[in-house]
């Protein structure tokens, strides 16, 4: 079917859209002339980019003031819904905000969702989206059923996000007629020094095999030397050695750098989902059967412990 | 303060996954056991119950074949009865129909002043359940929870963000899920899986719920195709002999990034 009508919705960080919004817009305006990023924020500042990458309409809330997205950004969408205008499919950020707007809405409209998206295609009298299962090896292909809106998310990096010159796009105001009951009372913004995990040209990520949190520190100096931002494995975000924000896999950032070094790392499949799209790929690991030996280039049986310090101070010497 | 966590049971991720050749669907006929991510729900349900001084944990489920052994798990550890929807119209289901049905196995059970899942499952994992099912039941909700306490009958949570945290606050009755990790599960003991075996667990059927339609005609997808991904080829393994650092070193050269 002809997708006449897309939603994406959008999202602002520091003042900017985000690196997703800008993919999905870019693959929005490809499939349909008509595509309005949906913002729970302000619109002004954030208009001349969003028509940029293909927003040919922007609805914005306004700053919700504290309110989750989920309750807030859901309300205001069915509102719209309501009032005359349906969208054949609302394109969806794979990430908690994402995540939490599309299952409300999900059931104020009473339709499927399909997460965890890499693509999608209008396929003869039907929309079809796909996603990759068992660490990426096997995609399934799936069709929406019944009738538009379609909700799909779709994860970091599975379009190209490219500018197409638009003008600035037309700001409309809708309201949200439920802030919902919980409210933020404060915010915490970790501070990263250096490239952004899931834009850097080379990533260093360390697992469990460093043994201990405060090994954790050669991955830093490692990253430091190479200009390379440091991630991690979630089996040690999880036991608190690094935050959240460094973790790299299927509930954390989807990196696509030109070189990715796993040092201590199994190479689990929700890992591998984060990291299998990058150009080169080095690993480090003592046990010469761990699964991430199957998508080095190079690999390395061998202790970390050993092996990083001797790279550290040959880089260091050069 | 009664609590309910919702809990799966599913393969063991330990054992390679596969799909049904027939339905493209997961395999779910093997013995199944309590997924790991609803773990750290059911240990921080415990605790709150504990700190309120009085109440109950409660547990709902949807598994197919009567299966309880996940359930048992979590029973042993603490919690007091569970209610397990498990009916052959249920294969299919999407995550939406999921999310009706846990709700209505929620107000099955009377509801409670909190209700706990993961933030997703760890074989299927959708994640959108909770949100959802938070507003079927039309209750606020506090997702990716990573802290968590009651203060003066209000929920305090510290929620995670893209690029840290946010402190938040919201009244109960409510809904949240809870990251891996939010606290250290314990192990059932002797005592609790002896008295787990006891322990009532009501089995209901979809129709017994009043959820229409289920399964493959509820959902409002299908799956259209499977195939392979192009392979990564695995490239050179080397073991250390103590000089292969020089080996990373030059492959970095060769690729102009030192
Ligand atoms: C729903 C769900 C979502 C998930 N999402 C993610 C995700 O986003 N990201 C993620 O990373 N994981 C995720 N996981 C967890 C994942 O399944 C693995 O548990 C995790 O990736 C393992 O981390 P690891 O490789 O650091 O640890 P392990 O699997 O314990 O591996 C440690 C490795 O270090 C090696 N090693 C030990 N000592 C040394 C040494 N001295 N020198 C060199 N090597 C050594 C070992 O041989 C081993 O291969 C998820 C799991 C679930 C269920």
């Amino acid at each position: 079917m002809a997708l006449n009508n897309i939603w994406v919705f959008a999202q602002i960080a520091n003042g900017t859209p985000t690196s997703s919004t800008l993919e999905l817009l870019s693959k929005a305006r490809s499939l349909t002339s008509n595509v309005v990023a949906f913002l729970g924020a302000d619109g002004g500042n954030a208009a001349a980019a969003l028509g940029e990458f293909g927003a040919t309409k922007v609805y914005a809330t306004g700053d919700l003031g504290g309110a989750l997205p989920g309750v807030a950004v859901a309300g205001a969408m069915k509102a719209v819904i309501d009032a005359g205008e349906t969208p054949d499919l609302v394109m969806f950020p794979q990430n908690y905000e994402g995540r939490d707007v599309m299952a409300r809405l999900s059931v104020k409209l009473d339709k499927t969702v399909i997460t965890n998206n890499v693509d999608i295609a209008e396929s003869g009298d039907g929309v079809t989206v796909t996603t990759p299962i068992f660490g990426g090896n096997t995609l399934v292909n799936t069709a929406f059923t019944g009738a538009a809106p379609f909700l799909a998310a779709f994860r970091p990096k599975s379009f190209a996000a490219e500018s197409a010159g638009g003008p600035a796009a037309a700001v409309t105001s809708v309201s949200v007629p439920d802030a919902g009951a919980a409210k933020v009372t404060a915010v915490h913004v970790e501070e990263t020094s250096g490239p952004k995990l899931d834009e850097a040209d080379i990533v260093v990520s360390g697992g469990r095999g460093l043994g201990e949190a405060s090994n954790y520190s050669l991955i830093e100096e490692l990253s430091k030397l190479l200009k390379a931002a440091p991630g991690a494995s979630r089996a040690i975000v999880d036991a608190g050695w690094v935050p959240y924000s460094f973790q790299v896999g299927q509930t954390g950032k989807v990196v696509k750098p030109n070189v990715y070094i796993a040092v201590g790392i199994s190479g689990a499949t929700q890992h591998m989902v984060g990291m299998k799209g990058s150009k080169n790929i080095i690993a480090i690991n003592k046990d010469k059967e761990a699964p991430i030996f199957g998508v080095a280039d190079l690999g390395i049986v061998g202790d970390a412990m050993k092996v990083v310090p001797k790279l550290i101070e040959a880089l260091k010497g050069r | 303060m009664n609590v309910i966590v919702c809990v799966k049971q599913i393969p063991d991720p330990a054992v390679p996954g596969a799909l049904d050749g027939s339905t493209n669907t997961l395999k779910r006929d093997g013995k199944l056991i309590l997924d790991d991510s609803d773990a750290y729900g059911v240990e921080m349900a415990l605790q709150l119950v504990d700190k309120a001084g009085g109440g109950e944990v409660s547990l709902v489920s949807m598994a197919p074949n009567s299966e309880t052994s996940g359930l048992r798990t979590a029973l042993a550890m603490g919690a007091a009865k569970g209610v397990l929807v498990s009916d052959p119209a249920l294969q299919g289901s999407d995550a939406l129909t999921t999310a009706k049905i846990l709700a209505a196995a929620v107000q099955r059970l009377g509801g409670a002043d909190l209700i706990i899942a993961a933030t997703e499952s760890s074989d299927g994992y959708t994640g959108t359940v909770p949100e959802q099912m938070a507003e079927v039941l039309g209750l606020p909700s506090v997702t990716f929870a990573k802290k968590v306490s009651v203060e003066n009958g209000a929920l305090k949570v510290d929620r995670q963000t893209e690029s840290g945290y946010d402190e938040v606050t919201c009244p109960l009755p409510a809904l949240i899920s809870v990251t891996a990790g939010v606290v250290e599960p314990r192990y059932p003991s002797f005592k609790g899986i002896m008295a787990a075996k006891s322990k009532p667990v009501e089995e209901v059927k979809a129709s017994d719920l009043g959820v229409t339609p289920v399964g493959w005609e509820g959902a409002g997808q299908k799956i259209a195709s499977v195939t392979q991904a192009e392979a990564r080829q695995a490239g050179e393994v080397i073991e250390d002999d103590g000089e292969t650092f020089g080996k990373i070193v030059e492959f970095l050269e060769n690729l102009k990034v030192i």
